[in-house]
């Protein structure tokens, strides 16, 4: 736990000095918001529109970060200096998994004000709800993202199999997030998420957990 | 090094040439038998559908290869688990041979999908059919299995995260079959998913079909499987072949290395004299 702590650290910290992941990932969000109004031509979106409009994005912006996540490492010897190291070697999917969570929770700090400031979506009921939806989803990213992003970093075209890894892997997790989301950005609706999206999501996040915890040593091994 | 692996090649090739001939012809000449029987038994025996009439019978095409399609999918995320487990370069290569093969039979599905719901629905595709899309997703994330592979340079590496990818999508096909099924709205009843709501001559028809398929699966694997085999032995040989021409040059005068270009050779023609000369 000690080691995933002093990772998460140095993560953050290499993020805060070098900026190279988080502003670019919240720029692409409202750039994002800005080509949609125009592609769509509308000043004013709801429902399952709006819940499509805000995961495509959150998705799009996470995969920027994805593509990031292991490139520092992978060139500047981190990962071989970590694999001196005496340590169990799962602490490095848990301490990337939580830097990605980390990034997406900034990003969404900035991305779901600017939806709603600039598309005007119709937030019917309580936040709360769409917040415990985004954060179910936000795990489902970071843990496929992270595998994606191991998978991809030491391959010759990393910045093209990222995505393209990343993206069919992500889709139950769009489907069980814009569903969700669907109905808390509805104008009149009363209902709230509905619980088979949630547990879809949840179901996914820990399979995916597991399956990552499983098989992340073996991408680590050289 | 080069000896070491290129000798045990060279005596499996000797020993494994006739058997292995001989159970690649009766696969093969099996699944032509099933293959034209289960054909006879769609046309001739399986009566024609009440609603859809002929068009229907490119179900016993479509829904075997699904089938077959998404078991090799599956099959090779256990075949990989072997390969993580044991690190033979074997298990990696049926792993690689099952999801090629699968990928092919992914795009016959596709085509023949896109066809029958052109018949039956009037569009070529239909996204309120949960199978049809969970499939079509299913093929995207195995078409990049062959990108990543082919994108990492060091043989071990790319045998290991071509594993891990396939563990990791083999996984992923039924949990994404659940997602989407979950997304669709059920507006078309699934009449046609499975057997046990079919007439008995149609079910028969069905599960012959599904046998010749399967068995044309097996078939292809099998000579993917011998031909990749055939050609590492080639190489094995050619390489050893190499090095020893080579080693004759170095100890060779200078007129005699300018008479030798050895590599280009076929390999049958360069390993003989290079084998005596290793004797």
């Amino acid at each position: 736990m000690r080691t995933v702590a002093t990772l998460l650290r140095k993560e953050l910290l290499v993020e805060l000095r070098s900026l190279q992941s988080v502003p670019g990932m919240s720029l692409f969000a409202i750039s994002t918001f800005v080509v949609f109004h125009f592609a769509l031509n509308r000043n004013t979106v709801e429902g399952d529109l709006a819940a499509g409009i805000l995961w495509v994005t959150l998705l799009f912006a996470a995969i920027l970060g994805v593509n990031r996540l292991f490139v520092a490492d992978a060139e500047e010897g981190g990962l071989e200096g970590f694999l001196l190291a005496p340590v169990d070697r799962s602490a490095m999917l848990l301490a990337k998994a939580l830097a990605l969570l980390v990034y997406l929770i900034v990003l969404e700090l900035v991305a779901v004000p600017a939806f709603a400031l600039l598309l005007d979506p119709s937030f019917t009921r309580s936040l709360a709800s769409l917040v415990g939806v985004i954060a179910l989803g936000d795990v489902g990213v970071a843990v496929i993202g992270t595998l994606v992003a191991a998978l991809a970093v030491r391959t010759r075209a990393r910045d093209l199999l990222g995505p393209l890894l990343a993206l069919p892997l992500l889709v139950p997790v769009v489907i069980g997030a814009a569903r969700a989301s669907a109905p808390l950005l509805t104008v009149g609706s009363s209902s709230g998420p509905s619980a088979r999206w949630l547990l879809t999501l949840g179901l996914y996040d820990l399979l995916f957990g597991l399956i990552s915890y499983a098989l992340f040593d073996f991408l680590l091994e050289d | 090094m080069i000896n070491s692996s290129s000798r045990p090649a060279r005596s499996d090739a000797r020993r494994g040439g006739g058997p292995a001939r001989d159970r690649l012809l009766a696969l093969s000449l099996t699944t032509a038998a099933v293959m034209a029987l289960a054909l006879a038994l769609v046309f001739f025996y399986a009566p024609l559908d009440a609603e859809q009439g002929f068009l229907q019978k490119i179900f016993y095409v479509h829904v075997p290869l699904a089938i077959v399609a998404l078991c090799g999918f599956v099959g090779a995320a256990l075949l990989a688990v072997m390969h993580l487990r044991t690190r033979e370069a074997r298990w990696d290569a049926r792993a690689y041979v099952a999801i090629h093969v699968s990928l092919i039979f992914g795009v016959a599905t596709l085509i023949t999908g896109s066809i029958w719901a052109k018949g039956s629905w009037g569009h070529w595709w239909v996204w309120d059919e949960p199978t049809l899309v969970s499939f079509l997703i299913v093929f995207l994330l195995y078409a990049t299995y062959q990108p990543l592979r082919f994108a990492i340079e060091d043989p071990e590496r790319q045998a290991r995260y071509a594993s891990v990818f396939a563990v990791t999508a083999g996984a992923f096909v039924p949990m994404n079959f659940i997602a989407v099924r979950l997304a669709s709205s059920f507006v078309h009843p699934r009449v046609l998913g499975s057997t046990s709501n079919l007439p008995g001559p149609m079910a028969l028809t069905f599960l012959v079909s599904l046998a010749g398929v399967a068995l044309l699966y097996l078939t292809l694997c099998s000579y993917e499987l011998t031909i990749k085999r055939a050609r590492g032995q080639l190489r094995a040989l050619r390489r050893l072949a190499e090095a020893q021409a080579g080693a004759v040059e170095a100890s060779a005068s200078g007129v005699r290395r300018e008479r030798s270009p050895a590599p280009v050779h076929p390999a049958g023609t360069v390993a003989a004299p290079a084998s005596r000369g290793g004797a």
